[in-house]
């Protein structure tokens, strides 16, 4: 046996798989055997890096040279410039958007510098399918120290001090929670992991399981042991079919070396688990619809008290937190409560992954301190609105959270600022919005979300948001009347507090944000027919400028006739004939044609 | 897996497997440039990989690097340790590798006879 002298990892995350990252890694393997490299370097498909908008990615130690964007065909170069002769192949590197510069290492890149990477410390470090390097890199001491050297009251009072708070949404103090299913005396008692990842743009717990599937495992283990619990359910979506993979994998792995099981450490403690999949309902995230769905039956919330630490899964007291939560209590065992709060806010402590999407440069997930501005996120990390056009608003929290203006932007980003700003921290997905984009049509998109995904048990939110939703298409089509937002306005606060659970008592906030701080594009729809952003197509008006030259192609192209004039004269639209379909926009060769 | 120590024992075990990816310990860089490759530098980084193979030196990383410009040398081999000056040995066979890595590498005592220069500062 040789040296291995280099490793090459592979993203093998769900956004550079379907990049193409699979052939890339199969293409390695045939080009270093080739080369004759193959008991000097190795090559490892790792977990997700974050960096998806620049996938496939591929990082090459000892240097740690960081290549992005890596095609099959590019895989030749690698092998004989870099692994065989040493050479960086400048070509594939990152550049910077703004300095255009390239960034050989990893650790320079303008998206990692102000990250501090904690739950997603190991995800695109290691294999997520080797439990031997999440081992390496201290894996599972957090559970073998609470085993052996701590008692459960301990273990909670531990997580208690860290200042943990639910990274699912709502931000409950997770050591309170643990201590009330502690609390409840019962021979049995369940332990469940919520990974039903549901708001649209988000992906930091399935990163997570695909990543660094060990670190769920554990802390759900240390969870078990601080509750009494000796089972468990790790509920994840059927979608998700690479993250249920490698938490069997992981599982089986665990199991093997004893850290799930019978008689953990030698300690007498027994946790055992299990994966249910879920088909995928947005409403099932919610604690109780998604108790009801692991039981087999239909997924529906139902009214709380009794809460789930009472009486929960199969009446049974139980405890549930989300992927996230749990990928934080190993680090807060190992390290100790005092080490955890070196980061974040004083009521917010620790780090969130977000995940960045929308109009802006790096789309990806990043991991911040709790207490950093949004303008941080978005301008250092997320690298500026696209295409250098105006920051409108960023959308927080999902179709539960809310939208905030320019004027917001230096809101340090934590659960309760969040809360008092009309948003909230929700799973942590960030949509940014540039000028382009209509308000009342965001507010209609997430309402439609949640209108679709309303389970109807409960009237409010079964008839309401579908009468909030029709009162918004009407205002995005034009149809609009004097009293929609006062309605609007009543209905939300209505639902709000007469829903059954969160699904429906969040569901108006992007419509209540959006009116709090985009009142006047509502109002601009409404009275002015017209939608200021020019995104409403039922609202546009397309006219022919002076630039045209009579060509005749956009009258060729109009579907309905709309478009008259003699050749090499300028043309005019019929605006009671046009459909606004911009099929003539999109023809004009003189850009002759304006929107507005 | 019985208690605490044990996991400990076997995370020094793992850990060695995964050092390349962290970047420290001792560094040998090996000139594979076009002169340096026509001169036999993968052979002697063949040596360099075995001789680390034998003695199981895990933490210890082997880097390439390219022309520096003094051909007539090569193969160029040079050896970083943790905050000590950058050595370069020039001429290097195969048949040095051994010394190279039994004296420098583990035991910090510098070749004289094969040393071509030093740098400061062994970054990278």
């Amino acid at each position: 046996m040789q040296h291995i002298r280099a490793h090459v990892l592979v993203c093998g995350g769900t956004g550079c798989m379907s990049a193409g990252s699979g052939k890339v890694i199969e293409n390695f393997k045939t080009e270093i055997e080739k080369k004759g490299l193959s008991d000097e370097v190795m090559v490892v498909e790792t977990g997700c890096h974050g960096f998806c908008e620049h996938g496939p990615l591929v990082i090459v130690y000892p240097e740690g040279t960081f290549y992005c964007r890596v095609t099959p065909e590019d895989v030749k170069d690698i092998v004989e410039t870099h692994l065989y002769k040493g050479r960086i192949v400048e070509r594939l590197l990152y550049h910077e958007p703004l300095s255009l510069e390239a960034v050989p290492s990893y650790k320079d890149i303008g998206f990692y510098k102000k990250q501090e990477r904690r739950v997603l410390a190991n995800c695109g470090r290691i294999n997520p399918e080797a439990i031997e390097e999440y081992i390496a890199l201290g894996g599972y001491e957090g559970l073998a120290k609470a085993l052996t050297t701590m008692t459960t009251d301990e273990v909670v009072e531990e997580v208690k001090k860290s200042g943990l708070r639910g990274r699912g949404g709502a931000g409950f103090p997770t050591g309170l929670k643990w201590s009330f299913a502690k609390a409840a005396v019962n021979e049995k008692k369940y332990l469940i992991c919520n990974a039903d990842e549901g708001d649209p743009g988000a992906f930091m717990d399935r990163s997570v399981l695909e990543g660094d599937p060990h670190k769920v495992l554990e802390g759900m283990a240390i969870a078990a042991y601080a509750i009494g619990s000796d089972e468990g359910y790790i509920y994840v979506r059927a979608e998700y079919p690479l993250a249920i993979k490698r938490l069997r994998v992981a599982i089986a792995q665990a199991e093997k070396l004893g850290f799930l099981g019978e008689n953990i450490f030698g300690t007498g403690f027994n946790f055992n688990l299990h994966i249910k999949e879920g088909a995928g309902a947005f409403v099932c995230g919610e604690e109780t619809a998604l108790m009801a769905s692991i039981e087999g039956r239909r997924g529906m919330p139902r009214p709380r008290p009794p809460f789930p630490a009472v009486a929960g899964l199969w009446g049974k007291p139980t405890n549930i937190n989300n992927v996230e939560t749990f990928a934080n209590v190993p680090l807060i065992l190992q390290k100790g409560a005092d080490w955890y709060c070196t980061c974040g806010t004083e009521k917010s402590r620790g780090t969130k992954v977000f995940a960045l999407t929308g109009k802006i440069n790096n789309t990806g997930l990043a991991e911040v301190p709790m207490g950093i501005t949004m303008r941080e996120i978005i301008y250092d990390i997320g690298g500026g609105v696209i295409n250098g056009k105006k920051f409108k608003a960023v959308q927080i929290g999902g179709p539960s959270g809310g939208c905030l203006p320019e004027s917001m932007l230096d809101l340090p980003v934590d659960y309760d600022s969040l809360i008092s700003a009309g948003a909230m921290m929700g799973s942590g997905g960030l949509v940014v919005m540039d000028e382009d984009t209509c308000m009342v049509d965001v507010a209609k998109f997430f309402l439609n979300f949640t209108q679709s995904e309303s389970c109807g048990k409960c009237t409010p939110c079964r008839e309401g948001t579908k009468r909030m939703l029709e009162i918004l298409t009407r205002i995005t089509e034009g149809n609009g009347h004097d009293g929609d937002i006062e309605l609007l306005e009543d209905m939300a606060v209505n639902i709000k507090d007469s829903a059954l659970c969160g699904l429906g008592q969040t569901a108006p906030n992007p419509v209540l944000s959006t009116l709090k701080h985009f009142r006047h594009e509502y109002e601009a729809h409404i009275y002015e027919k017209r939608c200021p952003a020019h995104a409403c197509e039922k609202l546009a008006s397309y006219t022919i400028t002076d630039a045209c030259k009579g060509c005749g192609i956009c009258a060729k192209v109009c579907p309905v006739k709309a478009i008259a004039g003699d050749p090499k004269r300028k043309h005019v639209i019929d605006p009671i004939v046009c459909i606004k379909c911009g099929a003539c926009m999109a023809a004009c060769p003189f850009k002759a044609i304006v929107k507005g | 897996m019985k208690s605490l120590e044990d996991l400990k024992v076997l995370r020094e075990k793992l850990q060695a497997d995964i050092r390349v990816r962290e970047n420290d310990g001792t560094k040998i860089i090996i000139g594979m440039g076009t002169c340096g490759i026509a001169a036999g530098a993968r052979e002697v980084m063949t040596a360099v990989l075995d001789e680390l193979a034998v003695r199981k030196l895990k933490n210890v990383q082997v880097q390439q690097t390219g022309c520096i410009g003094m051909c007539e040398k090569e193969v160029l081999l040079d050896v970083v340790r943790p905050g000590e000056p950058r050595i370069t040995y020039g001429n290097v066979k195969p048949t040095d590798v051994k010394r190279i890595i039994a004296d420098h590498v583990i035991n910090g005592h510098i070749i004289e006879d094969l040393v071509i220069g030093k740098m400061d500062g062994g970054e990278i």
